[in-house]
């Protein structure tokens, strides 16, 4: 048995192995703890390398506290971090949290020269007129036609959609891609839906077909998940 | 209840001050007291367009800077009492005017007329602040072009955000051919794409320009279609419902009868 101190345990699984580490002691005796218990010779046996997943429990690590635990894992030979995981974050991540897996719900005409910019996904129930951006850092939704400028995942989010009842825009931005309106006029087409194909280009397509390129979209933990 | 209703566009050249000069010459035909009000300091017309320039003395800035009263500076028109004009200034520009003075003089006009008609220069800056303060309705002008549209559309978000009613929309200039052959945009595009109440349609007329180069607004013409509009969209403001002018009137008999029997033409 090699975690027989109290503050310290570690399990083998199939994945490698898992550190519980206690969350009642302070963080310097965890790590001396930790220095001890890593240290038996049997881990050197081991021929190939061990995959460590670490769990706090209920402690929240500052990012220095976290450097520190890395490199003394590090140390070992053949000892490699695969995650860290916590029960707790902070208040402020939670919040940026939610708010990022929110959808904003607005209702109202996105008027020539106004801007909206919401975190997390967008529905809008109303217009986009010519002239008019929105703005998300998730996915777009326009129950209205969308005429102006539309930009999903604008903090890097490659994998959002844009999607309208009524799609004639002048651009649609997804991340940082764009694509343009044809330099002829067009007439525009009703439930369509822009994303990034395989390809790295933004294409517009019907909007059933969304389901198949972006499964994730549904239910609430997608948004969780990404986050 | 006098109201001050402003008279906006965004864009230059669509017929503000056009609008201005006939509403206010119908509504005062209808019997109220109307007093007009130019606010595009350094680009005065209204007084041109109404024939009254000759008789400036004082303006807007001399009753802000109180170097007058406002009854002095008020010009009574020429053909009739029940309509007033208050000028712009010529020299000053429009940072000269403030939103508070224009608010002070709106409520002072207010004991004495009925409607106070408010010329809103072009642009959103200052002198767009200063026509839309003391106002309690607007009415946002715009053409069958997709230019004056989105302007409108700007205009409309910016009222938006005043506390004043929701503005009513003007679509004038109408060239009604060029809307058959879908070479403008329709007005029922038009008031989709800006989702606010349609107050009126005015036709392109050369009617229109040539009386108001005669300092003569074409409201005084009581046959012309233009004229029709325009005291159409007078009845509306007092709250009477007009339906809306058919352009189409040059259809002959024959396509009246097939319309009239649910064929189609």
């Amino acid at each position: 048995m090699i975690g027989k101190n109290q503050y310290v345990t570690i399990k083998g699984t199939r994945d490698g192995l898992t550190l519980y580490l206690d969350d009642s002691c302070s963080f310097d005796t965890l790590l001396k703890e930790l220095d001890k218990a890593l240290s038996y010779d049997e881990l050197d046996v081991v021929e190939s390398l061990v995959r460590i997943n670490v769990q706090l429990g209920n402690r929240l690590l500052h990012s220095d506290q976290e450097d520190q635990l890395r490199q003394l894992i590090r140390q070992k030979n053949k000892l490699v971090i695969q995650d860290i995981e916590s029960n707790v974050i902070l208040k402020e991540d939670a919040l940026r949290w939610k708010e990022e897996s929110e959808i904003q719900v607005l209702t109202k005409t996105v008027r020539s020269g106004q801007v909206i910019e919401v975190t997390g996904d967008l529905l809008l129930i109303g217009d986009v007129n010519p002239g008019g951006t929105v703005k998300a850092t998730g996915n777009i939704f326009i129950m209205g036609s969308l005429q102006g400028i539309a930009h999903a995942g604008m903090k890097g989010n490659v994998s959002a959609v844009i999607m309208a009842s009524y799609m004639n825009p002048v651009q649609l931005r997804i991340s940082d891609l764009y694509s343009r309106s044809p330099d002829y006029e067009t007439e525009g087409v009703y439930m369509e839906c822009g994303y990034i194909d395989d390809s790295n280009k933004i294409i517009i397509d019907r909007l059933q077909v969304v389901a198949k390129k972006r499964p994730e979209l549904n239910g609430f933990e997608r948004s969780v998940l990404n986050g | 209840m006098a109201e001050a209703i402003v008279i906006t566009s965004g864009k230059g050249g669509v017929g503000k001050t056009t609008t201005t000069a006939n509403l206010g010459t119908a509504l005062a035909l209808m019997g109220k007291k109307v007093c007009l009000m130019d606010t595009d300091i350094g680009l005065r017309n209204l007084d041109v367009v109404m024939g009254l320039e000759n008789r400036i003395i004082y303006d807007i800035i001399d009753v802000s800077l109180k170097k007058c009263k406002l009854k002095q500076a008020l010009i009574k028109d020429k053909r009739f009492d029940y309509l007033y004009l208050l000028p712009a200034a010529q020299t000053s520009d429009k940072n000269d005017l403030t939103p508070e003075a224009m608010i002070e003089m709106i409520s002072e006009l207010k004991k004495e007329f009925d409607y106070i008609i408010i010329d809103c220069p072009a642009g959103i800056e200052q002198g767009y602040k200063n026509a839309v303060a003391g106002a309690d309705h607007a009415i946002v002008i715009t053409t069958p072009e997709k230019s004056s549209v989105r302007d409108a559309d700007r205009i409309i978000g910016l009222l938006e955000q005043e506390e004043i009613e929701p503005p009513k929309l003007v679509v004038n200039r109408i060239r009604n051919h060029m809307m058959k052959t879908g070479d403008m945009m329709t007005i029922d595009e038009i008031v989709q794409v800006l989702a606010i109440d349609l107050l009126g349609i005015v036709a392109d007329d050369d009617e229109v320009i040539k009386a108001s180069n005669h300092g003569e607004p074409i409201a005084f013409q009581p046959k012309t279609k233009a004229s029709i509009s325009y005291r159409n969209i007078a009845r509306r403001i007092l709250g009477e419902s007009v339906p809306l002018q058919s352009f189409s009137e040059e259809k002959g008999m024959f396509t009246k009868v097939k319309k009239f029997l649910g064929l189609r033409d």
